[in-house]
Order: C-alpha cells, then structure tokens, then sequence
C-alpha cells in the first residue's frame, strides 16, 4: 500500500511559497529532497522511509523533519534555530496536555472560565473527566472527596508514566499512605528523595461492558496549531479489551482494570497473535446495533467534545510554535450510559504495531499525518479531508457541510467528524491530488 | 396422488396437533377464560366475540406466527403411507450414506472415550459444580488440558463423504462430454439455474432497493433506506412473522435486527423460556459430557481465534454446553435426514432399553460449530434470548449444512448448485481450475458449511444472513459462493496450483455481499 502511494506523491507537483532554504534552489521548483531524522524504531521510521523523495540523515547533520522523542525535545528545542519550513513532531510544553496533573489543572481551570463566561451549562460540558486529585500536595481537598463517597474505588497514577506502569486501584486510605502530605514520616524516613507525584481519580466502576470484558477507546488527533486551533481527527482508531472479564471483586487483577495492550501483554494469556482490539469501526456497528444510530450519534458527538474542550483548555498555555504539530493518542473510555470520559492524552502514542492489521493502521495514520504536514508544499491550506483526517476544528467548528456559518446557526450544522466511518483515504488521495495537479500553474 | 384439499387438512392436522399442549396453546386458553369478565363478551355471540377480542389483543398474531413458524419447517407434503425415514429422506441411497457416516462420527467419538479413558457422561462432585457455578460467566479464563482431544471431524472429512456419493440407479458410464457435470459432487439432484434463481430471489433485483447497497454513504438517505426502517419499525409493532419474513429480504436496518430476526423465529423471551434455559445451565453443572471438551477445543480453536468474535467467548460456552443438553432439540430429527447417535449404559451394549441418545441434544459438534452461534453474539447479550434464538437458526437451517439430504438446502444440493452454476456461466474458469488441480468445491466448501461466518465481515456477514431468514433458504451460499469466484475470476485464472488458488480466496473480508449477489444473479449475460 505504501508503494502505491510512492506515485501519487511525488514531489514534482505544483510547488508553492518561497524558497526553502539550505538547499538553495530557484524560485518556484520544487524542494528536492527533504531530510529527516527519526530517533524511533517502529512504523514511524517505516513510512518516512518508504516516503518519495524524502531522505534519512542522521546524527549531527542537518534536517528539515525531525520525529523526535520527547526527551530530546526538553533538551534541544530551546537551543535550536529552526528555518521558516522545518517541523519537528512536539509542541514544546505538550506535557500540559499529557501529564495527568497539568492536564486535570489545566480543564478544572477553563471548566471554572466557561462557568464565568457562558454559565452552568456550558462548563457542564467539561465533566468528561472523573474527580481527580495530585498527590501528595492535593492530598486534604481528596480526603474529603473520598470521605464524601463512602466504598468507592479509586485508582493511582503516576503523573509521569506510560504503558500502565505503576498504576493500582485503592478503596482504603491506608493504600495510599505515603502520598499523605506532611505525613507521620519518622526521621530516617524525611530524608528519603520525594515521593513520586501521582493523581488519584475516581475509578469509572460502571464501565460499558461487551463480552463482559472492559475496553477503552484510542483515538488519533493531529493538532497543527494552538493559536489559531487547527485540529483534525482521524477516522480509524480501535477499541482494546481486557483480556478477562470485568469484576469489581478483584481490584488486584492488574490485567483486568487496564486494558492498555503494554499491560495485557504480560498477562499470563496474552497470545500476540490474537491481539485484543477491535477496529473502531466495527465498534461503531455493534453499538448502532445495539442503541440505534441517533444515540451512537450523540455519543460520538460528545467525544468530538472532549477533544475540543481539552484542546481549548490548554490553548493559551502551549506555547504556540509554527514549527510544531503533534499527533496525540486520547484515550476514552465509555461507561454504561454511552457517556465518554477522557482517561488521557498521549503526546507519544505507541507506533508500535501489535499485528499486521495494526501496522497497517498505523502506516495509513502516519502517512496521512505527514500529507497533512505537507513539507512538500502541495496543499491549498483549505481542505477538509485529507486521506484518513477529518478537520475537526479550523479556529472554530468546521462543519461537514460547504455552507456558509453566518447564514445558519450553529447548532444546525453537522460536525466534520467520521470516526469509525469507512476510511475512504485512497480514493480521497487520488481525487485530492488530481484536483491539486489541476491548479498547477503553467 | 393426494390432491391439495387432503393434503391441506393433513398438514393443519399436523400443525394443531404440534401446537396442542404447547406454551401458546395454554396461554390462549387463560386469555379466552380471562376475557370472559370483559364487558363487550355477550353470551349471545360468544365465540364470535372471544374470537374478536383475541384478534384485538395480538394473540391471533402471535397464533399466527407459531403456526407460520411450523409451516416454515414442515417438510414438503408426501404421501400419506410414507414411513417417517422417508418424511427424513426419500432417497435410499442418501439415506444409506448418511447412516454410515454417522456410524463413523459415533466410532470416532467412542474410541477417542476409550483412549482417553474418559466417559462419556459423568456425574460431577458437588464442589466441582459450586466451581463451574462461580465461573459460570468467565468459562474462557480456565485453561482445561484439551491437547489430547481431536475435533471428531472437520469440513474436509465430510466433503470426502460427500464426494463419494454415488446414485446406484443412476447409469454414468456415458463418455465424459461437455455435458457431464465437472465438478466435485457426482449426484442428479435437481438445482435452480439461474433464471429460476431470478425468480426465487426477485426483491435482490437490480430495480429494488437492497440494505447492503443503497444505504451507503453516497446514496441519500430518502432515496430508500429510511422509508425501508420505518417500514421495518411498522413491521415490528404488528409482531407479524410472516410480513417480517418478507420485509427483510431487502435486507434490515441495524437496530431493528436482533428484535426482527427473534419475530422471524418465533424465539420468544418468556419467563417459561429463561426458566428452561436455567434448567439446562443445572444440567450442565451436575453432568460433565465428554462433548463439552470437544466445545471447549472448538472454541479455543476457532472463536477465540477471530479477530472480531474472540470478545464472545464466555457467551459460546453458555450456549453451546446448554444446547448439547436441550432434548428439545430431538425433535428436528423428524425432519432431518440425520438420527441422533445412540449410547449404552455401561454394560448392556445392544440393549434398546438401556440406550440413551448422546449427547441429549443429538448432535456431534465438529470444527468449527461455534462460529454458527458467534455472529448471534453481536446481536443479543441475554444469555437465554441468544440461546433461544440459536437454538432456532440450528433446527432451521444450521443442521442441514452437516447432513446428507436431497433437500434445495442442503448441502449436497448446495455444492452441486455452486458447481453448476460455476459450469454454466464461469465454464472457463471452472475448466482452468480443474486442470491445475484446484476444484472449486474444495475452497468454497468452508464458506457454505460455516454459512460464511468467520469468512466475511460481520455486518455484510448479517445482511446475507437476513436474506437466509427472509427466503427461509440457504441456497443464497451456492450463489454467493458461485459470485465471489465470479469477482475474482480474473486473478483465478492466472493461479497455476490449489495453494496459489486457496491464496486469492483466502481473505473475504473486504466483499461487499449484495453487489456480488445482485451484479451474479441479475446483471450476468446468459
């Protein structure tokens, strides 16, 4: 599949915009090559590869693509001078989004402007993430929290960690003993180095279930630009099970309450030819055909709003950086009402693929993103859809309909979102780029 | 020859005899006893006016229904002295191949027993039951040794069987010509060809909308697919089976599916229906049947295996150890060419007296039996309703794709439908194929055994399904079967081996089922 997509972006198309830089060339030609620099070893470096007229460097030379880790970032970004047409794949403080405690401090805060601003019902709207608290330094507003809602589960997490690393579920305050604030540590033990900051949230005990089994949703949105907001949303996702049914009685069970696949895949039945995700489309099906469609609507409609809430929750605090775009892996989970609720954001989503369907998703997804990057300059900047990306959100909602918005209210309009539609990227490639050969100038 | 006026009263004979003593009847008579206080029953016109109020009420939908439901299953009218064998199957000769393979299966399964030196019925422990009890809904957890277990048979073995059928009345000493059948299966059996294929399926026409072709995203809404659901919603508050059975041959509207397929059916809900179904969960937690490691294995090999149905795999066991046990299911043999197998009790080997039908349900499942009841799983999530509604598609259709019979739908006539078919329209393909040793029937046998479950997409595996209920036919698979060999004919013919050919047909699950079925059946050149 990506060999046929080798033709359809060459780069000998149209060429727009002012020269590109170190490779000195003539007005109006296209760049001949661009260079990036891939620290990752997984799909990502697959499809920059296979990608025409793209060429990998390496070490200390110069690039004009960087997909970099975030460690990387927090060291170099700073440092670097980057040319008008370079891209590298982070915002520089995205951990406002990713860290669970930024995050959660971040939505609270717009949550409160909203309720200033538009009112109750409005800020309402940003209940999609269960009550959470940082600790140790939130640990007395939890305690009350938790004194309010006797026999609760709640689950810990480290503000810092992926892959489900050292999560737990807790019911008694005494689990959580040593993220008490100020606690009755002994001597010896205050001169131990800080506990780790963890939050600790609310456990959604009602999950929907299919199967028995729990699952959670992961969704890809591509975020061009904070300032104005340029979001798109990507239609294939898919849905990861847990591998054993969900029980409340066993909070113990590591591999039942976390369904991410770094988690189910030590669990002592994890096959890895078996895989355990569905394909958000098929999803899609068995809800419609279990709620019918308006109710599927309305809830894939709520989670077009916890993506734009969220972003606009950390608009003013990103720094905002033309060079930058990062494409971040939500994670949802739905409860037993079909409300959605934001788990969390990922800055890094695991591009490594758990099967060939799952490879193959994730080169569909990478590639599109890199279209939508477009270092080679072919794009008009005004379309909707590009392969497998819906626009989600241009500055304002974008609606799926060529109407103009002053004409109609809002409320009418449908959104410009298809996740778990069919993803019809190859013919919408084709046609895209035969319409954008067509405006080549002579 | 029994003319239709006999014929008629014998098959209500028939009928009321069956529904006499059933559920229905006896609610029937508490609602007649019932309405007896209402104000608008006068003495006067008594039965005319009982008649009225059950009319008013549903009952004499639901009367209906039952009755359509036996009418759906009643084999084709014979003569009055036929003995039951031949009500089962009047061809000797099939009858005789299908006793043998049985006697085969049940060898099969008996020496596997003695192998293993495992029962095939034991009593469990009363702990063991409070432990299959507890983890009645995750049977998928355990982890139970099945390494020494075989599947008593797969698909392949029985296309063997089948292959080697052979009409003794039938002279096939002729020279092969081009008139001689080319395929596989070598039994005269009457098929359809494919005018008369355009007359039976004449709602999947090319001028009539179909659900699978014009609720796509392209065509708009109005143009067909939501007058057809508000139809379907119509259908579904009259509770009419047999307006339902035709409804749905333009295929069903997602939400509407899994209540239309249940009115189809005739699978009720009842309180009556949870409580025999909750019985048949005792049977299975204080008897061990050796058959429930066979199901085990099935499952672990087949459900747990797939992609899109391995969620379902704790709900496969409470169905499929439940329907081993359900003697309810006995009574399909009255039309199935198949007899349940006989075992004896320990030590009175021979002894008619001492025989007991196993498993109590009288089917022997094989490889790849669990993928009839997965697609159901998408549809319904009540243990008992999902039971209920399987246990019907099995006594309907599912047996008849695993036994030996003359029948349209069976899977005889079904393999030799998918080979004349292939012959008559695609010869040059089919000559091809032969020639590089790669019978077509030795690929598309799975798909028709499985009804084409585990090979297409679940949704386009549900809108053939739909057309299976609406038609009350399987003969769709020898179609659908004959038209995907059809779309990929270019590719086949380029193949040089089996493999290579198993290669093209190995991934169906892209296709879109109606195009196939409709570009096949109506847009063909003849």
């Amino acid at each position: 599949m990506v060999a046929a997509n080798r033709e359809l972006l060459s780069p000998t198309m149209v060429h727009k915009g002012p020269g590109y830089g170190y490779q000195k060339k003539r007005e109006g030609e296209p760049r001949s090559c661009i260079r990036f620099k891939c620290t990752l070893i997984n799909t990502i470096q697959d499809v920059l590869r296979q990608r025409a007229g793209w060429v990998e460097v390496k070490d200390d030379s110069e690039w004009d693509f960087y997909w970099c880790d975030v460690g990387w970032l927090r060291e170099n970004f700073d440092h670097i001078y980057m040319e008008e047409h370079v891209r590298i794949c982070h915002f520089r403080n995205h951990y406002e989004l990713t860290r669970k405690n930024l995050m959660v401090k971040n939505l609270k805060r717009y949550r409160k402007l909203l309720e200033r601003e538009a009112g109750r019902q409005e800020a309402a709207k940003c209940d999609f993430f269960p009550r959470t608290f940082e600790l140790p330094c939130e640990y007395h507003l939890f305690v009350e929290e938790f004194k309010r809602s006797p026999g609760s589960t709640w689950i810990m997490k480290p503000v810092a960690r992926s892959q489900g690393k050292g999560i737990f579920l807790f019911r008694k305050l005494k689990d959580i003993m040593d993220w008490k604030k100020d606690g009755n540590r002994s001597e010896d033990q205050k001169d131990e180095t800080q506990v780790e900051s963890y939050v600790a949230q609310r456990y959604i005990e009602n999950p929907y279930l299919i199967g028995g089994r729990k699952f959670d949703l992961r969704v890809y949105v591509l975020v061009t630009s904070y300032v104005p907001l340029k979001a798109w949303l990507y239609r294939d996702g898919f849905a990861r099970f847990s591998l054993t049914r969900f029980s409340l009685s066993c909070i113990d069970d590591h591999y039942v309450h976390l369904t991410n696949v770094a988690v189910q895949k030590t669990a002592p039945d994890y096959d890895p030819e078996k895989g355990c995700k569905w394909q958000m489309q098929q999803l899609r099906r068995y809800l419609s055909a279990r709620h019918g469609t308006q109710r599927v609507e309305e809830l894939f409609r709520n989670i077009d709003g916890i993506f734009i809430r969220s972003l606009q929750s950390v608009q003013k605090v990103i720094i905002n950086d033309k060079h930058c775009f990062e494409l971040y892996g939500y994670d949802i989970l739905l409860d037993q009402a079909l409300k959605p609720w934001l788990i969390e954001v990922n800055a890094s989503p695991s591009l490594t693929a758990s099967s060939q369907e799952d490879y193959e998703l994730k080169c569909r997804l990478l590639e599109d993103t890199l279209h939508i990057v477009d270092m080679e300059g072919r794009l008009t900047g005004k379309e909707k859809q590009i392969g497998g990306f819906d626009l989600m959100w241009n500055d304002g909602p974008v609606s799926k309909d060529d109407i103009n918005l002053d004409a109609l209210g809002s409320s009418t309009l449908t959104a410009n979102t298809h996740l778990g539609y069919v993803n019809d990227r190859k013919t919408q490639l084709r046609q895209l780029l035969k319409s954008l050969s067509g405006q080549k100038k002579v | 020859m029994m003319d239709e006026g006999t014929e008629l009263s014998v098959t209500i004979a028939q009928i009321v005899q069956k529904l006499k003593g059933s559920n229905l009847h006896s609610q029937l008579e508490r609602q007649a006893k019932e309405c007896l206080q209402r104000p608008e029953i006068q003495l006067e016109d008594l039965k005319e006016d009982v008649k009225e109020f059950l009319k008013k009420s549903g009952w004499e939908t639901k009367l209906q229904n039952a009755v359509y439901r036996e009418l759906n299953v009643l084999p084709p009218p014979s003569h009055p002295e036929a003995p039951a064998e031949h009500i089962k199957e009047p061809l000797a000769y099939l009858r005789k191949a299908q006793g043998s393979w049985e006697k085969r299966i049940l060898k099969s399964l008996n020496s596997m027993c003695t192998e293993l030196s495992i029962p095939l019925a034991r009593k469990r422990p009363v702990n063991e039951q409070k432990e299959l009890l507890n983890k009645w809904n995750e049977m998928g957890t355990d982890e139970p040794d099945l390494s020494h277990f075989r599947p008593v048979y797969a698909p392949k073995d029985f296309l063997e069987v089948l292959i080697n059928l052979r009409n003794p009345n039938y002279d096939s000493s002729d020279q092969p010509s081009s008139k001689s059948h080319w395929g596989l299966i070598q039994v005269p059996l009457k098929v359809k060809d494919i005018p008369e294929l355009r007359e039976s399926f004449a709602e999947l026409g090319l001028n009539s909308g179909q659900l699978g072709i014009d609720d796509t995203t392209q065509v708009p809404a109005d143009v067909f697919e939501s007058e057809h659901a508000g139809i379907g919603r119509k259908v579904l508050i009259e509770q009419d089976s047999a307006a339902a059975e035709q409804y749905i041959r333009q295929g069903c509207p997602n939400e509407l599916r899994a209540e239309l397929w249940a009115l189809i059916l005739n699978a009720t809900n009842e309180p009556e229906d949870i409580l025999y179904y909750e019985q048949l969960k005792s049977g299975v937690l204080h008897h061990d049947l050796l058959v429930d490691n066979l199901i085990y294995k099935d499952v672990k090999l087949t459900a747990s295996n797939d992609d899109y149905y391995f969620v379902f795999e704790d709900y496969l066991y409470q169905v499929l150890l439940c329907f081993s046990r359900d003697t309810v299911v006995l009574e399909h043999f009255n039309y199935n060419s198949a007899t349940p197998p006989k075992s004896y009790i320990q030590g009175k080997l021979g002894l008619e007296d001492y025989a007991v039908v196993y498993p109590p349900n009288g089917v022997i499942p094989f490889h790849g039996f669990s993928m009839y009841v997965a697609p159901l799983c998408f549809l319904y999530n009540e243990p008992s309703k999902l039971y209920t509604v399987f246990r019907e598609m099995y006594v309907r259709y599912f047996f008849r794709l695993h036994s030996i019979s003359s029948f349209s739908s069976g899977i005889v006539s079904l393999c030799l439908q998918f080979e004349s078919l292939l012959q008559t329209h695609l010869p040059q393909l089919f000559y091809h194929l032969r020639e590089i040793g790669a019978q077509p029937l030795r690929i598309a046998f799975k798909w028709m055994v499985r009804a084409f479950s585990g090979y297409l997409a679940t949704d386009q595996l549900l809108l053939l399904w739909d057309r299976v209920l609406g038609y009350n036919s399987l003969e769709i698979l020898a179609v659908l079967a004959a038209a995907v060999f059809a779309f990929r004919a270019q590719n086949l013919m380029e193949v040089t081996s089996l493999a290579a050919a198993e290669a093209v047909l190995a991934d169906l699950s892209t296709l879109k089922v109606m195009p196939l079925l409709q570009i096949f059946l109506f847009a063909t050149i003849m």
